[in-house]
């Protein structure tokens, strides 16, 4: 893992160095598009090649996703509230630089 | 929408691929995944590196967004506990062991195996792939129903790696050092809380 935040920190480093008017490296996008593709594939090669959780996906399947729908649920409400409270904050504090402007 | 639909066809095409073994080599042995996903990080690194407003929004980031680890934590075992208590056949600490695992599905199906035995561990496994899955396929709907910061709480420990990229694109470019700190401190968590859970 930490190799994979440094083989990423080493292309901040070197977008930093090409950046220019930041127009440059727009065509890295679709490259990104491609490789979620990939990835999402193989994720699906490895879990329909797993006898184990093809199988169980039948019989255990439902419970876990029950427990799933819990966790996402109650983690996006987390998310949430707190992107409620830091927004609510800084719509206050913009209205209050825009009436100290005038 | 568009996009989510082509990412779940790959998926989908993945999974027929590996059932009716089409694909002649082991994947999980040439760690072809891996370097893709390096490949990928590094791609991250230069989409970000290279737009000149990303590193602007840095300086522009809220330090009250570093509670977004304990609001995943907290809201993840708060639903989990809540789902474990409507739940037949399974105990509210079978489902915060699972619910734990943060979408972490390696290490926390591992460790719940060793502890609970192979069933627990195959739920957990199902349902941790599930919430990644969950957290690639529904960030744009996330994002209009819950904020900007749900993709990275619904991603919980995998917002530093594999759910990055696409928090980027539905989040935005500024959100990306807080997916990796919240990746980070919610990994380390994994651990501890699914031992904690598997013993009471």
């Amino acid at each position: 893992m930490v190799v994979v935040i440094g083989i990423m920190l080493a292309g901040v480093l070197l977008g930093y160095v090409m950046r220019g008017d930041g127009r440059r490296l727009r065509p890295i996008n679709k490259v990104i598009i491609g490789l979620i593709w990939l990835l999402l594939f193989l994720l699906g090669v490895e879990v329909g090649g797993n006898r184990a959780i093809v199988t169980g996906l039948h019989s255990l399947g439902l419970d876990a996703v029950i427990i799933t729908s819990g966790a996402v649920v109650g983690s996006a409400l987390g998310a949430w509230a707190l992107w409620r409270f830091v927004s609510r904050r800084d719509a206050r504090n913009d209205d209050a630089r825009k009436s100290s402007r005038r | 929408m568009k996009g989510s639909l082509i990412i779940v066809s790959f998926f989908v095409a993945g999974i027929l691929c590996g059932v009716l073994g089409w694909i002649p080599w082991d994947l999980t042995e040439s760690r072809v995944s891996y370097w893709a996903l390096c490949a990928l990080m590094f791609c991250v690194g230069l989409s970000v590196g290279g737009d000149p407003e990303s590193l602007r929004s840095f300086r522009k980031l809220d330090p009250r967004l570093a509670l977004l680890p304990v609001m995943t934590i907290v809201g993840t075992l708060a639903g989990c506990a809540v789902v474990g208590l409507f739940m037949g056949g399974r105990s509210v600490s079978d489902c915060l062991a699972v619910g734990a695992g943060m979408g972490y599905y390696s290490l926390s199906s591992i460790f719940i195996t060793e502890l609970r035995g192979p069933e627990l561990g195959t739920i957990a496994l199902l349902s941790n792939i599930m919430r990644e899955i969950v957290a690639l396929l529904c960030a744009p709907l996330l994002v209009r129903w819950c904020g900007r910061l749900a993709p990275i709480s619904v991603g919980g420990a995998t917002t530093m790696d594999t759910t990055l990229p696409i928090i980027t694109r539905t989040s935005g470019k500024e959100f990306v050092v807080l997916a990796i700190f919240h990746g980070f401190v919610v990994d380390f968590s994994v651990p501890f809380l699914v031992t904690l859970f598997c013993s009471i």
